[in-house]
């Protein structure tokens, strides 16, 4: 069993958001990184899960992005994974990203590749689905649960108003979220174990955007808060119904 | 040329978030001077026709039962197909759960740029860029699409559903259905209670509820509005809320029309999945909760006091 968890990088949840360049570019001055929280906690640990229950198995991560990524990378080789791969290209829109992940999975005959539901950065929830099409694998996205019986997968994802269960075979391209796992804290051994993981550089392959940013902006300012007093919550009833014309 | 809304469907009824998209398309389509024709993959029980209101000129369907469950692999391919023989150059989907699984591969498929989660038409004047959200909706970004075909999923709750007197031709159109490689093996799907990503009113609660216990007012209100209920991440951790409830930056994001915040501080973590809703109320009983920043109407004060006087106020509002 070989399995490949794709890991990305992005800004913590409390980092400042604002841009630079003409509002072209994410000002990253100050910024902490950090994993990409649905790639850590859910994808990340539930394959750490599979190979605590069957130590033959093989976890590899992979991650597209330059060497500052590598600091990232050694932080998710602390939780768990044997060997991680990093693909040297600055990335650029979900399609090569994607085709690079696609070129790396292909090449390593992974059985199962997990992704994150999305990222906290441009919340795409995208590159699982093009890895799926580029190898011409089934994919389930959303899944809250993954259980392995031989090649057999069984799986619960999202559907609007509840959950659904599937069954599917290797290989097989997963988006984990919330219910895969439970956030795991790396302890000493592993963080020292990950400086000395092998950590491979390959180059990129050839792929031609499809989307570019043009510009970024944020959300303009609230007008403010308008505040009801507490004994007279009935005004604030007439105000969702009369002026906001919410209810 | 044209622009293709995938039309997603539930239990025979067409979703509402593919009735947005199908709005969504229909004015791109009059935008760019194109036919909007809709596909619907699967049996619905409803009238396809009533697609026209929505400004769908031709709806073309697949009548097969087995589509009913969703391999995106399988409806990807099948899409692409219909692309090609329709000569569409925008395919048009939801954000929603399937468009999400749905919409990437078909980009990769048919090597078309996508823009997952649009929030505003495209601004074609030069070139064809489209705003979506980013940073779990602390910013939007304008996403330029260079290939000649393109895909937008439209993020839930965005964009309006248009209701004109048109009618719509339906069709079948022949495709080839690749054998599924899921199987949906059960469904289970909480009765009689809105999606919250479809939900137009959200009511949510926070750890300042004490408890599951006091989770009664919350689902009064909700039940009175008809809302959704929503909660913060440790009140799903500490599992006196479902999981699914749990909005935020590593939850669900909603957009509702109201979000009716209580007991909750208002973390950037849990602001990031609510802050794009159109109205934020927050009660809170310290008036430097950082949600009262990002509200636009709040009470200082207790929850327990303030929530029957406001279900009491609902209640007479709605004649009950
Ligand atoms: C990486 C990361 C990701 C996260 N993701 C999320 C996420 O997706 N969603 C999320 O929600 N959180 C998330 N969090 C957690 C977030 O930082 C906050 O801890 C959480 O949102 C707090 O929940 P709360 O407001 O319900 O509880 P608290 O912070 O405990 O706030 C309770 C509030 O209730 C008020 N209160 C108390 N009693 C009453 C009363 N009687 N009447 C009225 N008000 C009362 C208090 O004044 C207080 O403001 C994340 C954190 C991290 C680090």
């Amino acid at each position: 069993m070989k399995i490949l968890v794709c890991i990305s990088k992005t800004p913590d949840t409390t980092a400042k958001i604002a841009f630079t360049d003409n509002n072209k570019k994410f000002a990253t001055d100050g910024v902490q990184w950090i994993i990409n929280p649905y790639d850590e906690w859910y994808a990340l640990v539930r394959a750490i899960e599979l190979k605590e229950k069957d130590p033959a198995t093989v976890l590899h991560l992979v991650n597209v992005g330059g060497a500052e990524n590598d600091a990232i990378i050694r932080k998710a080789l602390a939780l768990g994974g044997d060997e991680a791969i990093r693909v040297n290209i600055e990335s650029q829109d979900s399609f090569t990203i994607a085709s690079q992940i696609a070129q790396v999975a292909k090449e390593g005959g992974y059985d199962l590749v997990f992704t994150g539901k999305e990222t906290i950065d441009y919340n795409g929830s995208s590159i699982g689905g093009m890895v799926a099409e580029l190898l011409d694998l089934p994919y389930v996205s959303l899944a809250t649960k993954l259980e392995l019986e031989g090649s057999n997968v069984k799986l619960t994802r999202e559907i609007e108003g509840g959950e659904e269960t599937v069954e599917t075979s290797l290989p097989l391209v997963v988006s984990a979220q919330k219910g895969m796992a439970e956030q795991r804290i790396p302890n000493m051994k592993g963080i020292m174990g990950a400086r000395t993981k092998p950590l491979k550089v390959v180059e990129p392959v050839a792929v031609e955007a499809l989307t570019s940013i043009a510009g970024f902006e944020l959300p303009p300012a609230k007008a403010g808060v308008k505040l009801v007093p507490a004994d007279n919550p009935e005004e604030l009833v007439r105000l969702l119904h009369e002026e906001a014309k919410v209810i | 040329m044209s622009v293709l809304v995938y039309i997603d469907h539930t239990d025979g009824e067409i979703k509402k978030s593919s009735l947005e998209a199908a709005s969504y398309g229909a004015k791109l389509a009059s935008q760019l001077g194109v036919a909007a024709h809709g596909l619907v993959l699967g049996t619905v029980s409803t009238d396809l026709s009533a697609l026209g209101k929505q400004g769908i000129q031709k709806v073309h369907q697949v009548k097969n039962d087995s589509l009913n469950q969703f391999d995106p692999g399988q409806q990807a391919t099948m899409i692409a197909e219909a692309v090609g023989s329709l000569g569409a150059t925008v395919v048009v989907l939801s954000n929603n759960v399937t468009g999400k699984a749905l919409a990437p591969r078909l980009s990769a498929r048919l090597k078309a740029g996508l823009v997952a989660g649009a929030v505003a038409l495209p601004d074609t004047s030069n070139g064809f860029v489209v705003k979506k959200a980013v940073f779990s909706g602390k910013a939007f970004a304008q996403v330029e699409v260079t290939s000649p075909v393109k895909i937008i999923s439209l993020t839930p709750n965005a964009f309006s559903v248009s209701n004109g007197d048109g009618s719509a031709e339906v069709a079948e159109i022949n495709l080839t259905v690749p054998a599924a490689k899921i199987k949906v093996t059960g469904i289970n799907k909480i009765k009689g209670q809105i999606p919250l990503s479809e939900a137009e009113l959200v009511v949510s609660g926070g750890r300042g509820l004490k408890g599951p216990e006091n989770w009664g007012m919350i689902e009064e209100l909700a039940d009175l509005l008809g809302a959704a209920t929503a909660c913060s991440r440790p009140v799903a951790d500490s599992h006196w809320r479902p999981h699914h409830e749990h909005v935020g930056q590593t939850g669900g994001a909603v957009a509702p029309n109201l979000y009716f915040a209580v007991g909750i501080s208002g973390a950037i973590q849990h602001l990031a999945g609510v802050n794009r809703s159109k109205v934020i109320v927050v009660i809170n009983k310290d008036p430097e909760a950082p949600f009262f920043k990002a509200a636009d109407y709040g009470i200082v004060g207790d929850a327990f006091e303030v929530m029957p006087k406001i279900i009491d106020s609902v209640k007479k509002l709605k004649g009950k």
